[in-house]
């Protein structure tokens, strides 16, 4: 019997396709081992490089990773870092999201301990290349506007864009996406002036413990 | 022997994926807002393309006829998901640009295309050379109308160009046009299919020109490139 016989009938045609997915699966499963750890690593990197864009090194000497915790945040549930210098608490990070003109905006963000902000950088979005991308520090520094701000400079009133009666600019053709990063880093320290305590607690030395 | 300076010249030119079989054209749109982005999906996809070409060859014997499609699918996707895995572990940077768009070339049909009209019926070398020359020129393709797009769009060409190929590779960058304003339509979406229309118009333009059929006076060809759709 040749090759060609066997390849029309039934069971040969079935134990094929299985020999195919079994062969597949078995070699992705074996690349999966090989570059989970890699992944990970770059991943972490990644956050890390985020972490000190906007935290300046001087404000902790801590590893950032080992004190996250995760809270209930109006924008969805988050994980944050606790920033301490000698054991004392200087400062949190915590992600946001905004909803911009094309979508969400994933920010993250800085805040001292006693309210002012730190840095906040654009991590993801999907606004209009041009005009909405200036949110992002590789087009231009009006992100950096924020730093040192607070809810008390400027006043609640001029937390907007000037548009609307506020203190921070907007940009020529966009104006929804400035809006949306403005009112987002707000709610952001609104938030965070609610749970001041929580989020100024120093976490016992169990911090460390694995997150799972 | 097969004629390797045609397939060649098909890959490359008369019967290059985007151009001629107007395939490919879901990640065409997606991914040339710059000619770097270009380059990069061109070469994963060439990557996907040699490989699971080569495979579908080297078993073309064993696979029957019935269940040819699955089979090949299944091959075509586990590479495209090794390949989505190799760039996160070890090209991140280059993940950031081109992560999400990755998964895109398991939908290109112009692999499944390959695999079907050429790789399932000849030798492993014919193969390698086919999906050699089918990839590059797709990735011309890509690069060209990534340029296209970018130059018009944004003034610049290759811009990122040192997050794909390495810092080596920064003096690709250039600014054609300082502080140009932008074209913000090429950048976007419909852009992809303005920027693919004039192109095709220019490929059809000079194959008309280097056409050996003399009989049309030249002044009348850009009239019958417009008749013949």
């Amino acid at each position: 019997m040749t090759l060609a016989d066997i390849r029309d009938r039934l069971e040969y045609q079935s134990l094929l396709l299985g020999a195919v997915v079994l062969v597949t699966c078995a070699v992705l499963a074996f690349a999966y081992q090989l570059t989970r750890e890699p992944i990970r690593q770059a991943l972490e990197n990644d956050l890390l490089e985020n972490l000190s864009q906007v935290l300046p090194p001087t404000l902790h000497d801590n590893n950032l990773l080992d004190s996250q915790h995760r809270i209930q945040a109006p924008w969805g549930e988050i994980t944050w870092y606790q920033a301490t210098l000698e054991g004392k608490v200087t400062a949190v990070v915590l992600p946001l999201t905004a909803i911009g003109y094309a979508g969400e905006i994933k920010m993250l963000m800085a805040i001292r301990e006693d309210g002012r902000i730190a840095g906040v950088r654009v991590l993801i979005h999907k606004e209009t290349p041009g005009l909405g991308d200036n949110i992002e520090i590789s087009r231009s520094p009006w992100i950096t506007g924020f730093n040192g701000k607070s809810l008390s400079d400027p006043r609640p009133s001029g937390w907007a864009v000037k548009k609307d009666g506020g203190a921070f600019d907007q940009f020529t053709g966009a104006t929804i996406t400035p809006r949306a990063v403005v009112g987002s880093i707000k709610g952001a320290l609104e938030f965070f002036e609610a749970h001041k305590a929580a989020f100024l607690q120093p976490a016992p030395t169990t911090g460390d413990h694995a997150d799972d | 022997m097969t004629d390797y300076k045609r397939l060649t010249k098909d890959g490359l030119w008369s019967n290059n994926i985007v151009f001629a079989q107007l395939l490919a054209l879901c990640p065409v749109m997606a991914v040339t807002g710059t000619a770097t982005n270009g380059l990069g999906m061109g070469l994963a996809t060439l990557f996907v393309l040699i490989a699971s070409n080569l495979i579908v060859s080297s078993i073309r014997h064993f696979v029957s006829q019935a269940v040819r499609i699955p089979v090949y699918i299944v091959i075509i996707a586990a590479l495209v998901t090794l390949t989505d895995m190799l760039i996160n572990a070890y090209a991140y940077e280059l993940y950031k640009v081109l992560g999400l768009f990755i998964a895109l070339i398991v939908v290109n049909c112009a692999i499944l295309g390959r695999a079907e009209a050429f790789a399932s019926k000849n030798t492993l070398w014919d193969t390698l050379i086919d999906s050699l020359m089918m990839g590059i020129g797709l990735t011309l393709a890509l690069v060209v109308i990534g340029a296209f797009r970018e130059i018009l769009g944004s003034g610049t060409l290759f811009a990122n160009a040192d997050l794909l190929l390495g810092s080596r590779f920064g003096f690709l960058e250039v600014t054609l046009i300082p502080d140009y304003k932008g074209f913000l339509v090429l950048l976007l979406p419909p852009g992809g299919f303005i920027a693919v229309g004039f192109l095709l118009v220019l490929k059809r333009w000079i194959d008309l020109r280097l056409s050996k059929d003399r009989t049309l006076p030249l002044e009348s060809a850009g009239c019958s490139v417009e008749s013949h759709g």
